[in-house]
This record gives C-alpha cells, structure tokens and sequence, in this order.
C-alpha cells in the first residue's frame, strides 16, 4: 500500500452492532507493513487505530475518517517454553489461539474474558479482567514483557522494571501510546482440562454481593449472574457461579481433558439445535417482558449444585451462543459496567436498579465480578465488585437511555467508583477526569505526546473523553 | 462559540450517533435554505463556499439556533478541481462520517440573446458540470465503498431545452442531470441513493435581471421539498411539483415551435 483511496473505505462496526462509521481499512499481513502505514498517515494527515477482534461493545476499536489497522492476521506464536509456561506472541494471536497451544503441555492463561475471540493486544490495550481478577489481577499483571513500535518509529521494550512508566501506561493504554509487536506471557499451570464448579442461588442484592465476598478466598474464580429485572425484595437476586482448580492428581484422567477437543463447545444445543441459529429464537424475549419471564424462570429452576466443567465452557460463556449479540436487533446493545469500592456497591446498584425500573429501561443482563485495584496508569479496578449490564437499543429509547446512564454515572462517581474503557459508550470527558484525576490525565497526555507527538494514534473512544478533556 | 473554521463536530456514539452532510454552494439561496433545513433535522454539517463572510454569518446563524455546533465552515472554489479529493478526505474526519452530500453550486451568465461569449460558457461549465463531477466522483467512489449515502445534485428545469437564452446554462445543467441519472444508475446497486432536484424559478441571486419569472419561490420552499425527497428517498424531483407537468409539455414542444420562441 502506498497511497489511501476512497476504494478502502469501509463501514467498521463495534460488537454492540450499535455504531458503524467509516474508515480505510488496512488488513495487515506483517508487522513489516506498520511502518508504511504511518508515513501514509503522516502525509495524509489521518490517524490510525489498530483494531483486533473488535470486540469492544463500544468505539475503542472504531476510528471514523480515519484508517484502522486490523491486526488480526500478525497472530504467530513466536516461542512456547512448556516446561516454563512462558509464551510469546504477536499481538493478532487470540485467547483461543493460545489456550489451545498451551492448555495440552499443562497451562492455562492466568486472566482470560469472557469470550475467546479477542486478540492479546487487543486484551493488553484494555488491559482485561476475568472472573479472577480479586486474585490474579488484570491481564497485564501476567506480562513479563512487551515490545512496541511507537509512532516516533521508535521500537522499546517494556516490563514492569525495565520503561515500567511506559508498561503501565501502555498497557490499558488503549491503544494510543504505541503499537505492540511481541508479547511475553507467564501461563498459569494447570492439572486438569476441568474446574470444579459451584453454583448457588441468591434471593437479593446484599446475599449477592456478601456471598461473592465471602466466597473470594477460597474460590479461584466468582462470577454472578443478576437479574436485574427483579424488583422489590428481590432487587439484585441472581446466581453465583464459583470455580476451583483441580489439584494435582485430582484428575485421574487428566491427559484426556488437558486437550483441545475435549474443551471445545458443543455446536449444538440439547444436541439437536444448531447453536449459529439460536439467537433468532432469543430475539422475541428480548423485550421487557420476555426478558422477566426467562430470567424468573432461569432463577425459579436453579439450584445449588457441584459439578465439573471443562475451562473452555466455564470461562468463554459470550462464545457458547454465537452471535448472541444479534438477538438485541437491529440498533444493538450497548453495555454500562461500573466499579464501585465494596462498602458503596450495595447501595449505588440498588438506587441504578431501582431507577432503570422507574424509566422502564431494565437491563437484559447483569453479570457481577470481584475485583481489586492494580497499578496501571488508566485502571478501572477498584477494591470491590463490578457490574456490567447490557441495554437494548431500540429507536424510541435512544435519549432515554442516555439521560438513565449518564444519571448511572453520576451515582457511581459519588460512590467513588471506576468505568472500563471497553465497555462503556457515553462516559464523558468530565466523568473520566473525575474517576482517573488530572494527575493521571496529565501523565498520560504526556506519555502520549512523548510516544505520538503527531498524534497519529487515535479512536473515536480516544477522541471521545480525552482529546476534549 | 469557537469560528466557524474551527468547530469540532460532535462525536457519534451509539445512543447519538448522528446524521452528517456536506453540502457545497452553501453561502446563500438554496443552499443556505438547505443548511437551515438540515440543521433543523439535527444534521451536523460541512459547509462549503467561496465567499468566507457570507458562509461564516451563516454556520454563526445555524449554530445559535441550535445551541451547539452544527456547522463548520470550509472556505472553497469549487473550481480549484485538485484540491477537491484532499478536502473530502478531510471532511469526513472532521464530520466522523457523511450520510448526505449536496452540490447546489450554480452560477448563470447569460451572454445576451445574439451574442456568444466563450469565457462566461467556460465559467459556467467550470462552476455548474466540472466542479460537479470533481465532487461527485470521490463522493460516488466513497459511497460505494461504504455500500450507504445519499448524493443530491442540484440541476434545474433549464437543464431540459435548449433555450435561446442561455445555452450554456443549460447545457451545464442537462450535463449534470444526465451525469446524476447515470451515477443513479451505477450507485442504487450499492444502496447509495441519488436525487437530482429541478427547481423551477426560485427567489436567489441567480434570478437577479431575469425576465418573464412566474411562480417564482422563495428558497426555503424549496429547500423543504428537497428535504421531502430526501428523507422520502425519491429519484427527481422538480420545485415546485408543478413544473413536472410543465415540462412535460416544454420537453414535447417540436422543434419546428420551440425555435421560434424566445425565452
């Protein structure tokens, strides 16, 4: 590529299917041809983003009038030490890619999302969580080492002692300091392909909330299911799902479920209906009704139990109906996940509840997590729990909604809560230089000045809270 | 508020995401009409047009109305062809986007009824056709990349005859008809939707020293029925609807007629 046409130009949508603007659209086959791009970019006076899965529900992968960098297809695996669990890789690998190469030595990535599909520099821009997250931290705790090609055209390499400014900035950087070219990640050592799992009723929002903490010690990942069309008493009441590693010699049969196929999803459901066709049948419940009556029913039948479940299907619950976002229509979702400091969660996600009640605008999901706070300069970790809800867009409910989330963001900032980059779609400038502080800010503004002096690094998330900030 | 050269445009987000025009021959008549029109729909908008002044009162004007920046100005002579690419490419960064593209720019120099004067013809195609086609070729190729957008091409009834008073005028405008019709026909496939608007006489700068004008219009009628047709998705359409039945008629006058009237 030499030159930009209006022949590149595509529309490039977010996972949501709630936005979709228009970029030049690079597929690159080599980090050989990042370089080329930047002086394009450069000429032309255009930014780029470097876009992996694109599986952020908002525009962090997004990058309107300008040219995105899809590095999906840079995804070699350049060194795998077994015996160790060290691996490093080109930023395209994808969670899937590595925890099937890594997972029959033995290992298992020590943070992963909830889907598969996401790329590690995808996950290392947004520095992701897990189910994990109060114990083994975010993604980029688990880094050794990075390398990156700043837009200077200067190559550095980062670990937490060697340029630990630049790792923890770069890291949940979203994507705006540099472009990674390699990372180095320590894989957690596992002695099964199975997670003994726990899962248990909770009738409201205090047991929901006590029981995740009260449970953190001993599990190595909690993750909670909310039903967040309840109401009243039952306000906050859900499922909570607890998993454990096997201990060694637990597993009797563990050369069998330590491999690939064992893992992999079943493709159908009940054995009968493929799985790709599923979220036509979802689309008629995704509506307020629906949605109470299937998540009634989904808490009326669930019971306490104990039983054993591959990794592949406790952790990658979004990858288990694909294409699940699809059944929200045809104006998508969108998600709003908050942070708050554990004292303040009980009280603030009632009143958020409570309010969605009022405006008829519930939540379709809930999911609940436990978290703890970590080093990296835009963290959205806080000591406490997160909840991430999914609203339905429909043509009517446009304003409404964004007038209830802007109110959600109001109540967590008195709380002393966090918002997650990848996540959430109308955090404001103000809201981030309230959560994060004008220190960081203008920490960050100066690692991207040092990194992008031109500032050819951009997103419509970037320009959206911190190019007004 | 910051000038009008200056403005950042709001961001799309998915609960806004927003509906962004370019509209080239803003500064008055039609034009401006049109912008008024547009930022009354809420669209944000890049306006273009030689005359700075005019341009920059008219996005201050449309940015007061709506209380927040809608309209950016962008200072530009639609006969400088070269520069057009660059300048579209900009735009859509500024905008994040464009979901409408108008080109109103339009000028008429009559020479008089026995004269002939190649450099006002010139200017006219220059102005009328060529800048036309310096826009609408990327606008087209953008478009069709992105597989959406509306494209608008302001012609005229005059673009129908050949008349005794203007020959270049209308021989700008049957270009740019037929040139859109074609575009029409290239483009519906990618669900990119063109409308070429034929006003009839209509209350601008352009009818200045005109004679014989009858239901003459002002310019914010037509730029509602332009609106009508832009959100109704239509192919042609003439302003007033009237003039559709009355060129009708022109259209069929025999040549052996229509030379002998002078108009």
């Amino acid at each position: 590529m030499t030159k930009i046409s209006f022949e590149d130009l595509q529309l490039v949508e977010n996972f949501g299917h709630s936005l979709s603007l228009p970029s030049y659209y690079f597929k690159l086959e080599g980090l050989d041809d990042v370089k080329p791009v930047l002086k394009i970019a450069r000429e032309e006076g255009l930014t780029i983003n470097v876009r992996g899965a694109g599986r952020s529900y908002n525009d962090a992968a997004l990058n309107a009038g300008g040219i995105i960098l899809d590095l999906q297809a840079v995804n070699h695996i350049l060194e795998w030490q077994p015996e160790i669990g060290l691996i490093r890789c080109e930023p395209g690998v994808t969670l899937k890619q590595l925890w099937q190469h890594v997972l029959p030595a033995g290992w298992w990535p020590p943070v992963v999302s909830g889907t598969m599909t996401t790329t590690l520099g995808g996950c290392l821009g947004m520095n992701i969580h897990g189910k994990n997250n109060y114990k083994a931290g975010t993604i980029g705790e688990h880094v050794l080492e990075f390398t990156a090609l700043l837009p200077t055209g200067a190559e550095v390499t980062c670990s937490p002692q060697k340029n630990g400014d630049l790792f923890r900035a770069m890291v949940g950087g979203l994507g705006m300091l540099g472009i990674f070219t390699s990372i180095t990640l320590q894989m957690k050592r596992m002695y099964s392909g199975l997670l003994e799992v726990k899962a248990w009723n909770v009738p409201d929002m205090k047991v929901h909330l006590d029981d995740i903490d009260a449970h953190k010690e001993e599990a190595d990942y909690i993750v909670g299911w909310m039903d967040c069309t309840a109401r009243g008493r039952a306000l906050g009441r859900g499922q909570l799902h607890q998993a454990n590693y096997l201990p060694e010699g637990e597993d009797l049969d563990s050369a069998r479920t330590l491999q690939v196929d064992y893992q992999t999803l079943p493709s159908k459901f009940f054995g009968l209906v493929p799985k790709s066709i599923l979220h036509y049948f979802m689309s008629p419940f995704m509506n307020n009704p629906g949605t109470r009556m299937v998540n009634t029913a989904k808490f009326l039948v669930g019971r306490n139990k104990t039983f054993r479940q591959s990794h592949a299907s406790f952790h990658f619950l979004l990858d288990y109906v694909p294409d699940w976002e699809l059944s929200y229509g045809r104006q998508g979702l969108i998600q709003h996940q908050s942070f708050l400091p554990k004292d303040a969660a009980l009280q603030t996600w009632t009143e958020m509840l409570a309010l969605s009640h009022r405006c008829s605008l519930p939540a379709y999901l809930g999911v609940t997590k436990r978290h703890r706070p970590d080093a990296f300069l835009l963290s959205h970790a806080v000591n406490g729990y997160s909840l991430a809800m999914d609203f339905k867009i429909t043509s009517g409910n446009r304003s409404q909604l964004a007038a209830m989330l802007q109110e959600f963001d109001n109540l967590v900032l008195q709380a002393g809560g966090r918002f997650y980059f990848a996540k959430n779609s109308e955090t404001r400038p103000e809201t981030a230089l309230a959560f994060l502080g004008q220190e960081t800010i203008t920490k960050f503004r100066a690692l991207k000045k040092r990194c992008d002096p031109e500032n050819l690094l951009a997103s419509d998330l970037y320009r959206r809270v911190f190019e007004c900030a | 508020m910051p000038e009008s050269t200056d403005i950042s445009f709001q961001h799309s987000t998915p609960l806004d995401p927003g509906r962004k025009a370019i509209l080239v021959g803003a500064s008055s008549g039609i034009g401006a009409a049109l912008a008024h029109q547009l930022a009354d729909q809420g669209y944000s908008l890049a306006l273009l047009a030689r005359r700075i002044d005019m341009l920059n009162s008219l996005c201050d004007e449309i940015n007061q109305k709506a209380g927040k920046p809608l309209a950016r100005a962008y200072p530009h002579d639609v006969c400088d062809y070269d520069t057009v690419p660059a300048l579209l490419q900009t735009i859509l960064a500024d905008l994040g986007g464009v979901d409408l593209f108008i080109y109103n720019s339009g000028i008429s120099l009559p020479a008089g009824l026995k004269k002939f004067d190649f450099d006002k013809d010139r200017r006219t195609l220059e102005v009328n056709f060529l800048g036309a086609l310096a826009w609408l070729n990327p606008v087209a190729a953008m478009f069709q990349s992105l597989e959406s957008g509306q494209i608008v091409g302001i012609s005229s009834v005059a673009g129908e005859r050949g008349r005794v008073g203007n020959p270049s005028y209308n021989a700008s405008k049957a270009a740019l008809t037929s040139y859109l019709e074609a575009l029409r026909n290239r483009l519906t496939r990618f669900g990119v939707h063109v409308l070429t608007v034929k006003p009839g006489f209509v209350d601008t700068s352009l009818l200045a020293g005109a004679k014989k004008t009858f239901w003459v219009i002002p310019a914010e009628q037509a730029a509602r029925d332009i609106w009508k047709a832009i959100r109704n998705h239509k192919q042609d359409i003439y302003t007033p609807a009237r003039w559709r039945w009355v060129m009708l008629i022109i259209r069929n006058i025999p040549s052996f007629i229509f030379r002998k009237m002078v108009f």
